[in-house]
């Protein structure tokens, strides 16, 4: 089931237009990669879901149904331009924005006291904003974001600010999330977040959709019949039947090179031919990255 | 809780437990007396000291009145001399004294030549009550050459006080144009300096959330609108809280002060002074103490003040909603000048205007600006304390109503769009772009 679903999503800005008929299906308990580079109108399409602005056509269903003022319990949101007020209290901070989400104030207290001792920061609830580091910040703003347990969690650069080790703390606490059943929509220039946590993927240039399903097949469809070989003895100035990309010496003389083959040829017929000519120590087929994907597609239009 | 109030509550809560503000409510009533009080004591304190005035009498027509005067004032003292001009002077530039006042043989009819020498200038005051002691010397001198006694002349003089009653719908009402200005102008201003308070608040807290960035967290939970309205009623009940603090410490310290000065003990006195024969005008003095005391009495004070907290929270909603609307377009306090001016404008007209309203109360211009809502805040705070009609209250009421019924929705729209944009240069071109869109 999708938990949320974008329709024709248009809208226009004064001079330019921000989103062209952005469909979008983003099923449960995914991770969702919503990516693209800077001013592509991922920022507008997420405004759009948490109702801040309004698409001047198409629809958002969530849960199937079209999106209204009371699913506003039900989106959790992390802007990427975000901030606190610094002259309040961590706890009566975090009680305010519960209390907004629509929780009950002994509630809200209880899960926010939770999530003090999930991050490791029990006790902090009676210091300043103002006090605290921008990476300690963060770490409220994402309390903030999930502390009324919604069923999708959107985050727009999550990891910017934080440390190594905090950035894998919230990268626990966002897997686990989706253990329990949530769905996480995941903006990020990070490939390798993407390419490490993300399932499904969409990519958005110039206002329009360019890409989108999941993780595996994009890849799949990214496959260009490459392999990376490590042997000892030259293929340079044999005749093979393989179309010979790169070749490189490593440092203990083996030799590293890319093969392309033709379509319709298996792995097997590749090594078999190999054999014949030279000694193999590593054979892998070469899977496109999400980042190589990305260039590719935005420098390609 | 709905979401609105829960706003609200952050608004006030976060203001009324700062510092400043504690310390402002407190403070405020005394500065008001501090304000009253500074000034008289000041001139006190200036005139503390005392002052020898040497007297050459040419003339000799003077006899001792001088002397006289110097009983009444004890920081001055006249003494006679008859020594020559040149050395008497030469005393004075030495210091010892504090002027000289030659007054050289003349004719009643044509006093020239009288001068006072001084080695630092004298006072506007002491210039005066030499002036008017020579004068009622001149005078008395007049009067017995034309054989006029004193006395035929203190009964001709008639001491005459007009009431002013004002016929309003509840009957007559006594009141006094000197008391009804000094709590117009006093309503008027205190109205003016909220709104540009508070104003100013609204303007500085929507900046402030739109600069740190923590609006985009808050409108996705609640509508623009209901940040923008939640943090103009926090705000105001901020500034109510703190007027009714300054009235309740106000009343409090004119309680403390008025049981030493209690009307009744006015009247004890008056009657006193009567019955003992005291000289007329001390009575008179009192009589006119107990006149202003009538006279504020007979301003409705709760009505007053339930028609300032009226324009008050009108005048204050209109305008924070322009000031909210001004801090959504503008990213710094530069930003916020080029679009202060119109707001400002209406606001210092009805202040500059407040004298001509004095002058005629129930005038047109007094009509009009009391029906604008724009300035009819300040402007009614002048008229009310006068009386006026009925109708002309309540339509001005529900104009203001409508006007900021119609700022917040104008507010509203340039709200929703400003706090989302950063880096963008605002003018008036791209406000009013803003004003149409579909957000």
């Amino acid at each position: 089931m999708n938990i949320l679903e974008a329709q024709q999503i248009s809208k226009r800005y004064a001079k330019h237009e921000a989103l062209q008929e952005v469909s979008l299906q983003i099923p449960q308990q995914s991770i969702f990669g919503l990516l693209g580079p800077n001013g592509a109108g991922k920022t507008t399409l997420i405004r759009i879901i948490n109702q801040i602005i309004n698409a001047d056509s198409g629809q958002i269903l969530i849960k199937g149904e079209k999106l209204r003022p009371s699913h506003i319990a039900d989106i959790g949101y992390l802007p990427e331009e975000r901030g606190l007020y610094p002259k309040m209290k961590v706890g009566e901070h975090l009680l305010y924005l519960a209390q907004l989400k629509g929780l009950k104030s002994r509630e809200a207290v209880h899960k926010i006291n939770e999530w003090f001792d999930r991050l490791e920061i029990s006790g902090w609830s009676e210091k300043k904003i103002e006090d605290l580091s921008k990476g300690m910040q963060q770490k409220i703003q994402f309390i903030a974001t999930v502390v009324h347990e919604p069923d999708l969690i959107i985050l727009d650069e999550p990891f910017s600010g934080f440390d190594p080790i905090n950035a894998n703390l919230i990268k626990d606490e966002i897997l686990k999330l989706r253990e329990k059943g949530k769905t996480i929509i995941f903006s990020t220039h990070r490939m390798e977040s993407v390419e490490e946590m993300c399932s499904h993927v969409a990519l958005i240039n110039k206002s329009r959709k360019i890409l989108d399903g999941t993780k595996a097949e994009i890849k799949n469809r990214y496959r260009s019949n490459t392999f990376q070989v490590v042997h000892s003895g030259k293929l340079n100035g044999l005749n093979l039947m393989y179309e010979l990309l790169e070749e490189k010496i490593l440092e203990n003389h083996d030799i590293s090179s890319t093969i392309r083959v033709s379509e319709g040829k298996r792995p097997n017929d590749l090594l078999a031919e190999l054999i014949q000519h030279v000694e193999v120590h590593a054979f892998q087929e070469k899977i496109p990255s999400i980042n190589e994907i990305f260039i590719k597609e935005v420098q390609g239009n | 809780m709905s979401k609105i109030s829960l706003i609200i509550k952050r608004e006030y809560l976060t203001r009324v437990r700062k510092k400043s503000f504690i310390v402002m409510t407190l403070l405020g009533p005394l500065l008001f007396a501090a304000i009253l009080i500074v000034p008289v004591w000041l001139t006190s304190m200036d005139s503390s000291e005392t002052k020898i005035i040497s007297v050459i009498d040419e003339s000799g027509l003077l006899a001792d009145s001088f002397m006289q005067e110097s009983a009444g004032d004890e920081n001055i003292i006249y003494t006679y001399v008859k020594e020559p001009v040149e050395y008497a002077k030469q005393r004075v530039n030495e210091g010892y004294q504090f002027g000289l006042l030659y007054i050289p043989d003349f004719q009643p009819e044509n006093p020239e030549g009288i001068t006072f020498f001084s080695e630092s200038s004298p006072s506007l005051s002491l210039v005066n009550s030499m002036e008017k002691t020579l004068q009622s010397r001149i005078r008395d001198i007049k009067l017995v050459r034309s054989n006029i006694s004193r006395e035929t002349l203190s009964e001709l003089e008639t001491n005459v006080d007009i009431q002013t009653i004002s016929l309003t719908e509840t009957g007559e009402q006594q009141g006094s144009a000197g008391v009804a200005s000094v709590v117009g102008y006093v309503g008027a201003f205190l109205i003016y300096t909220f709104i540009f308070l508070y104003g100013a608040q609204v303007m500085r807290g929507v900046m402030e959330e739109k600069s740190n960035r923590i609006v985009e967290v808050v409108i996705s939970s609640v509508r623009p609108f209901q940040l923008m309205m939640g943090k103009i009623v926090g705000v105001a009940s901020v500034g109510l809280t703190q007027f009714l603090l300054w009235i309740a410490l106000t009343f409090g310290l004119a309680t403390l002060f008025m049981q030493g000065f209690s009307p009744e003990e006015l009247m004890q006195q008056r009657t006193q002074q009567i019955s003992q024969g005291l000289p007329e005008a001390e009575s008179a003095q009192a009589e006119m103490a107990l006149n202003v005391q009538e006279a504020l009495a007979s301003v409705d004070v709760t009505g007053f003040i339930l028609t300032f907290i009226f324009y008050f929270l009108g005048g204050y909603l209109l305008y924070g909603a322009l000031f909210a609307a001004v801090g959504s377009a503008s990213d710094s306090n530069t930003d916020t000048q080029q679009f202060m001016l119109p707001i400002s404008a209406p606001l210092i007209l009805s202040i500059v205007t407040l004298g001509a309203v004095l002058n005629e109360p129930n005038g047109t211009l007094a009509f009009w600006l009391s029906m604008i809502p724009f300035t009819s805040p300040v402007t009614m705070m002048m008229r009310v304390p006068f009386g006026i009609p009925g109708w002309e209250l309540l339509l001005s009421m529900l104009l203001l109503i409508g006007g900021f019924v119609f700022t917040t929705w104008v507010a509203g729209r340039i709200y929703r769009v400003g706090i989302l944009m950063h880096g963008t240069k605002v003018n008036y071109k791209v406000i009013g772009k803003w004003l149409f869109s579909n957000s």
